[in-house]
């Protein structure tokens, strides 16, 4: 699903704070799975995340969604075809001044051409409601209220329905939890993988919650210095405990 | 009377502009004041084409496509050359003062016995015949701006504004919306251009210096209405800016008829914005 062959990324090249934050990664992840990805800070990993994305243009190297397609130069509006994105930030995944409502609909278009004709109505009005509803938050009953009036996990809760809410292949999750209270973050994260099977899709995340890598996923990889330094299938992760996984980082 | 009337009919060819920065300021949060030139530039083209007997049918469009096109320009230079918007708008804005001197080819041009969109006769009354082709214009326009808000492509220009990250990673070219984004804005004001010249009968070269801080005036009591009295729909916000632009000559043509020295006119005006907009803030703390 994703092929990663060598790819470089550097940041300030040339300069003294010259940053060699992916170094010739590759990677072959396999459709439906479900990678975790762990590491100390500055290892590179929400860079990895956002090389996928596009968000960040690789230095060299190529990438390679669905066997066949290259997407090596697409920008990240370009690459949302296949993948959405959650952010660690809860705030960016939402537009505060617009309606829960509104937020849905575009997210519904996200990866077909935004036209000049009004897309909302019953029928889809009943649909994010519904959507809504399997959160428990008593959102449905707000919809029409603006996004910022929420709360972060809300605004979290309401990005993950979101990401989904138009076809998608590959979900992004970037510390999604890392904000938010332990409740919240129970929620957004039982409610992804939940999706994520439901759906099938092809998923990544980024985690410093160490109860969260060993709970979720069927692979996990560690990165260290911009490389993967470990790499297991989900046979090996069933047996890896918390511990386990904090001694990687010693 | 007429006096006010005239008042109300200068506000409602005014609001056309302030939709203008409404767009620009409110639904794409760029400070654009490329909005001085592009007024004159719409007064000017307006003014060279109604010298050369071109019906005003095709000189509206030419109108909106030379503001769409400065607009483009700001936002072309803000997005891609990466320079800060404000500079973007002030680089265009001095730009068109030549373009619009070439154009006109002097600084004063009267539009005496030329066509004019106000001389559609409804009634016998002129006042209230301008009146109404103003309104019938601005329901025209409001009708337009608040549909397209509200169709999948206007919530994506709002959420751009509001965004841009989250615009991004839905699908959306940030930077083409903005360009797109200060083409309406821009061909807006630039059709207020158009519809004060033909009111005044005159085109100037001065005619905009200053003129974005009527915008901008009109933009912030709206907005200070707009929380007041929560009011969130589109539909509303378009009101509010066009009733604020009304109230925004309201009060100058007030002033004057109060007989205060005209010198004095700018300062009434800014101490009248700080007024309206401070009253909001003040119900904030208290």
């Amino acid at each position: 699903m994703i092929q990663l062959s060598n790819i470089n990324k550097t940041f300030n090249k040339g300069f003294a704070t010259e940053n060699n934050a992916i170094n010739n990664v590759s990677i072959n992840i396999h459709s439906k799975e479900f990678v975790v990805i762990v590491g100390s800070n500055g290892s590179g990993k929400s860079t990895l995340l956002n090389c996928i994305a596009g968000g960040i243009l690789t230095d060299s190297g190529k990438i390679i969604f669905n066997e066949t397609i290259d997407v090596t130069n697409l920008k990240d509006f370009q690459r949302t075809k296949w993948v959405s994105r959650i952010f660690q930030n809860p705030l960016i995944g939402t537009a505060p001044d617009l309606s829960i409502l509104d937020n849905f609909r575009l997210a519904a278009i996200r990866t077909k051409p935004k036209n000049i004709s009004v897309g909302i109505n019953q029928a889809f009005i009943q649909k994010v409601k519904e959507s809504l509803s399997i959160l428990n938050m008593g959102l449905e009953n707000k919809i029409h209220q603006p996004v910022g009036s929420l709360s972060g996990g809300q605004r979290q809760a309401i990005t993950l329905l979101m990401s989904v809410f138009d076809q998608s292949s590959i979900l992004l999750l970037d510390e999604p939890t890392a904000a938010l209270d332990p409740k919240s973050a129970q929620i957004v994260m039982e409610t992804a993988n939940k999706l994520i099977n439901q759906l099938q899709l092809t998923a990544m995340l980024v985690t410093h919650n160490l109860k969260e890598a060993t709970t979720f996923g069927n692979r996990i990889i560690q990165m260290h210095l911009g490389k993967i330094v470990k790499d297991l299938k989900n046979d090996e992760k069933q047996n890896l405990n918390v511990s386990d996984i904090f001694q990687w980082f010693q | 009377m007429d006096f006010f009337i005239t008042a109300i009919i200068l506000g409602l060819c005014l609001s056309v502009m302030g939709l203008g920065i409404f767009m620009s300021m409110k639904i794409f949060n760029i400070p654009d004041i490329t909005t001085d030139g592009s007024y004159t530039l719409g007064a000017v083209v307006t003014a060279f084409l109604l010298l050369n007997n071109v019906s005003l049918f095709i000189i509206i469009p030419i109108v909106l496509f030379s503001g769409a096109i400065a607009g483009c320009i700001t936002a072309f230079i803000h997005t891609k050359f990466k320079i800060d918007a404000l500079l973007a708008g002030i680089l265009t804005m001095t730009a068109l003062y030549s373009i619009n001197l070439i154009i006109l080819g002097r600084s004063n041009q009267p539009l005496i016995n030329t066509q004019n969109i106000f001389e559609f006769q409804f009634f016998q009354n002129q006042i209230f015949n301008s009146l109404t082709i103003i309104l019938i214009i601005i329901i025209l326009l409001a009708s337009i701006l608040s549909y397209i808000l509200k169709t999948d492509f206007g919530i994506a220009m709002r959420a751009t504004g509001n965004n841009a990250q989250m615009v991004r990673a839905l699908g959306v070219d940030d930077d083409k919306m903005k360009i797109f984004g200060l083409a309406i804005a821009n061909s807006l004001t630039a059709f207020a251009g158009f519809l004060v010249a033909q009111y005044q009968f005159f085109a100037d070269i001065n005619m905009g210096i200053g003129i974005v801080i009527t915008g901008l005036g009109s933009v912030l009591i709206a907005d200070a209405f707009q929380k007041l009295f929560k009011l969130h729909s589109i539909i509303w916000q378009i009101l509010m800016v066009i009733v604020s632009s009304i109230l925004f000559q309201f009060v100058l043509a007030f002033t004057l008829s109060l007989g205060i020295n005209p010198n004095l006119l700018k300062l009434i005006t800014a101490v009248f914005v700080l007024f309206i907009v401070g009253i909001t803030r003040f119900r904030k703390i208290a």
